[in-house]
């Protein structure tokens, strides 16, 4: 069976149920009475089921199936939410996770889920008899459910039969193993609909689209053919297990009414089931105002833009050397739209951080007990949007700098009474937007860093000289712990410690184009920020001069721009530096530094033009010849041909054709 | 190795050349150059082609047989190899010519100054001789980037 085509549908809702029955899990431990929150896991765990026995995972629908047995159980107050029961359930839930990102990495999903089945199984024999009874009931409902029939619909059925037409219930009942229900109820339909009229199916047409259904559905057919014509018909199509034909009529629904009234259980759970239904068909309206669409679609869109944006430097470069006043309008206008169009565009991209702060709570639960530490997670700034692209790197540098924030940073309970804190420490999770940038902050209330032991620690791995650490500030120092081979923690952990981790973070951090940032006091704790630039592809820069070629400085980087004048101009140790704001600040120039020939010839030039760019509180003057102006571009890579070029981020194609390159000032960085 | 059907003749001072006409993309004008600081010589910087960012060749500098100098009749051949595009500077593109593969004969060590390893072969045409070049070979990244990092260090 041909399920490929279906492979990334099921990932991604697979994804998003696993998220959902994390959340609710989550939200169960601090209440567990709430069994409406049981209800929502069930439901979560049910899509999965079917998803997964759809698209022939075995070992996911029949772990999902243990899981809903259980939480069944608990729906109906037959069992009590327990640690050990919600342990259990996260156990799952990563098993799941892993089965799921294994089909994702084109694996087969498969994994041993005895164990948990096993532990399942437990919990639920331990309410054995209750069970049984409680899928006896389920069963019962099940197989009752008749066709309930409104006015309009007994209308079409009257007028049908004085034309010679009967009606038939028709419930099909499909393989347990049918793989694409859908497909099949397709086919049944389509014969159907040459026998007769179907006027009605239970569950509903959407529903059946949508496989939510077991494994058999009915539907009340209008046909002049006979029964055993219609059964044998419909039998034809494979993968259906049985047919069973009844006549349909209005004697049936008082039967039925009254089959209701008998059987009190089935009124307790039919209501139920219609709620649940509710629920569903609101949640599907809610879903429907958006569309998934595939991130290589919008990147190719996004590339096909990054075209207009570049004719469009052209059309206002052109425009403004005609001088054609409506010229000028339209493309002003034209300007104006295109930049709301890219705007929409990048939105588009954007994704809340959400997504990645979403697995945090769990994996600090998990942490926690595995360390015996206490600690609280607090997040905020959840729903900041983040570009896609930048979305997809940064989670495991957030992973490693939380773990180790729990880790090193929050002390065990004893300590903390020790020291008079609160045995709970506290770990703040923020994310927000400032200017044109996110930032991300990872605040935890522990111990610090320890300044004494990251400076033996960088003296015996040669970072530094003891000379040089006792001149360094609290500020230089801390991020030395981003050097590679790091680690300041006296035991490895196989949380962490193992110091491959922090120089991975920094280094993905800024081949993302953003920095990190780290304030600690001790016994206080300690903070790191993470700066991010909102998109990657299209950004405001500053367009210089050097001799005859074109420069072009992000914005972002650009603390201030200054005439220089020759004589505010110093040397420190044969190093050219210039005072700003009373700081001595190192001049780079980057005629020198490129190498660009002199083609311009120099006349005792009085002022010269400096860019003062920012890299945390780092400053560096960069020298050049002239400031053109400030400008959208957008970032296109050099390709694979030039690899690592120094203090080049790439290129930009101007309003005139040519191209600039663009300068990646983090390298050009004077200490 | 492949030895092509249709390439693509062009000048190198005063011998003729010949590259597979699949391997070409197109065959531009020389337009401004934008160079690009701190790289291999032989790498003259990077040209806009309809909006991607290509890198441009000396070919002459990459094969050591002198530099080229820029005429009315320089031309441009734009290369596709394995995912990259990359622009060679030649002095003049001509023709495009059928060559029989029973006319081509294996590479001499040396010829009109190029070391074999740049050549696939060599097609003997009516009146004269088509040096047919090893594009994989002339791009190969591995090597230019060795170069390069050689240039890096000094």
């Amino acid at each position: 069976m041909e399920t490929n085509q279906y492979i990334e549908v099921f990932l991604d809702e697979s994804r998003e149920h696993l998220q959902a029955v994390n959340d609710h899990l989550l939200e169960l431990e601090k209440q567990p009475e709430d069994t409406s929150i049981v209800g929502e896991i069930f439901r979560s765990a049910h899509t999965l089921k079917g998803m997964a026995a759809t698209m022939g995972f075995e070992d996911i629908s029949s772990l999902t199936h243990k899981m809903e047995n259980v939480l069944d159980l608990i729906r109906n107050d037959q069992l009590v939410v327990t640690t050990e029961l919600i342990d259990i359930t996260f156990n799952c839930l990563e098993t799941l996770e892993e089965m799921v990102e294994s089909i994702a990495e084109g694996g087969d999903g498969k994994k041993d889920v005895s164990d948990l089945v096993n532990q399942l199984e437990a919990i639920e024999k331990g309410e054995q008899p209750a069970s049984k009874e409680s899928e006896n009931s389920s069963n019962t409902v099940e197989t009752v459910t008749a066709l309930e029939v409104d006015e309009y619909q007994k209308t079409v059925m009257d007028q049908a039969k004085e034309q010679g037409f009967q009606s038939f219930q028709v419930t099909v009942t499909l393989n347990e193993d049918c793989m694409l229900k859908q497909a099949r109820v397709f086919m049944v339909f389509e014969v159907l609909e040459d026998l007769g009229e179907v006027i009605k199916t239970v569950p509903s047409v959407e529903e059946l689209e949508e496989e939510q259904f077991d494994h058999h559905f009915s539907v009340l057919l209008l046909t002049k053919e006979e029964a055993e014509e219609i059964r044998s018909k419909v039998m034809k199509i494979s993968e259906i297990k049985q047919v069973d034909l009844s006549p349909f009529s209005d004697r049936k629904i008082e039967k039925q009414e009254n089959n209701q009234k008998e059987g009190t259980q089935k009124e307790k759970t039919q209501p139920e089931k219609s709620e649940n239904n509710k629920q569903q068909s609101q949640k599907k309206q809610a879903q429907s105002k958006s569309i998934r669409v595939n991130i290589e679609r919008i990147d190719r869109l996004m590339n096909l833009f990054e075209e207009v944006v570049i004719d469009r430097g052209r059309l206002e470069d052109i425009s403004r050397k005609i001088g054609h006043n409506e010229l000028i309008e339209t493309v002003e206008h034209m300007s104006r739209v295109s930049k709301d169009m890219q705007n929409m565009m990048l939105t588009m991209r954007m994704v809340p951080i959400e997504q990645v702060f979403n697995r945090f709570p769990r994996m600090i639960r998990g942490l926690a007990k595995d360390l015996d530490k206490k600690i609280e997670l607090e997040i905020s700034g959840a729903e900041t949007e983040l570009d896609r692209t930048v979305i997809d790197e940064i989670g495991d540098p957030l992973v490693h700098l939380i773990r180790n924030s729990v880790d090193h940073g929050i002390e065990s309970p004893q300590e903390r009474s020790a020291k008079g804190k609160p045995e709970e420490g506290h770990l703040q999770l923020t994310a927000y937007h400032n200017g044109n940038h996110v930032y991300i902050e990872i605040e935890d209330d522990g111990a610090g860093i320890n300044r004494e032991k990251v400076e033996s620690k960088a003296i015996k791995n040669g970072i530094l000289t003891e000379e040089e650490a006792e001149k360094l500030t609290d500020e230089e120092v801390y991020p030395l712990i981003f050097s590679s081979g790091f680690s300041t923690a006296e035991q490895v952990s196989d949380i962490s410690g193992r110091g491959v981790g922090l120089d991975v973070v920094k280094n993905t951090i800024e081949s993302l184009g953003g920095q990190i940032f780290i304030t600690s006091t001790p016994d206080q704790g300690s903070k790191f920020t993470i700066q991010l630039p909102l998109t990657l592809s299209i950004l405001s820069a500053m367009l210089v001069n050097v001799q005859k070629e074109t420069y072009a400085i992000p914005l972002s980087f650009i603390e201030e721009t200054v005439m220089l004048k020759n004589d505010e101009k110093m040397f420190v140790n044969g190093q050219a530096v210039m005072d700003f704001r009373g700081k001595v600040v190192p001049l780079v120039s980057i005629q020198t530094i490129f190498e660009v020939p002199q083609n311009i010839e120099q006349n005792d030039k009085q002022d010269e033009a400096v860019v003062v760019v920012k890299k945390g509180d780092k400053l560096t003057g960069l020298v050049v010849d002239n400031f053109m102006g400030q400008k959208e571009v957008v970032l296109k890579s050099l390709g694979n041909y030039f690899k690592d070029v120094f203090a080049i981020s790439g290129a930009t194609i101007l309003g005139d054709g040519s191209i600039s390159l663009i300068i990646d000032p983090n390298a050009l960085m004077k200490g | 190795m492949n030895k092509p059907s249709k390439v693509i003749v062009f000048q190198l001072n005063e011998e003729q050349y010949g590259v597979d006409i699949t391997q070409v993309i197109s065959i531009e004008k020389l337009t401004e150059i934008t160079k690009v600081p701190k790289t291999s010589d032989f790498i003259k910087g990077i040209i806009n082609i309809r909006g991607e960012i290509t890198p441009i060749i000396d070919l002459k500098d990459r094969l050591q047989i002198g530099r080229s100098e820029y005429t009315d009749d320089t031309r441009v051949l734009i290369v596709q190899m394995n995912d990259v595009q990359v622009g060679l500077i030649v002095d003049s593109a001509s023709d495009v010519i059928d060559i029989d593969e029973g006319s081509i004969d294996p590479p001499p060590k040396v010829i009109g100054g190029v070391s074999e390893t740049f050549i696939i072969g060599v097609a003997k045409l009516k009146e004269r001789l088509l040096i047919l070049l090893d594009m994989e070979h002339v791009l190969d990244l591995d090597e230019v980037n060795e170069i390069k990092s050689v240039t890096n260090e000094s």
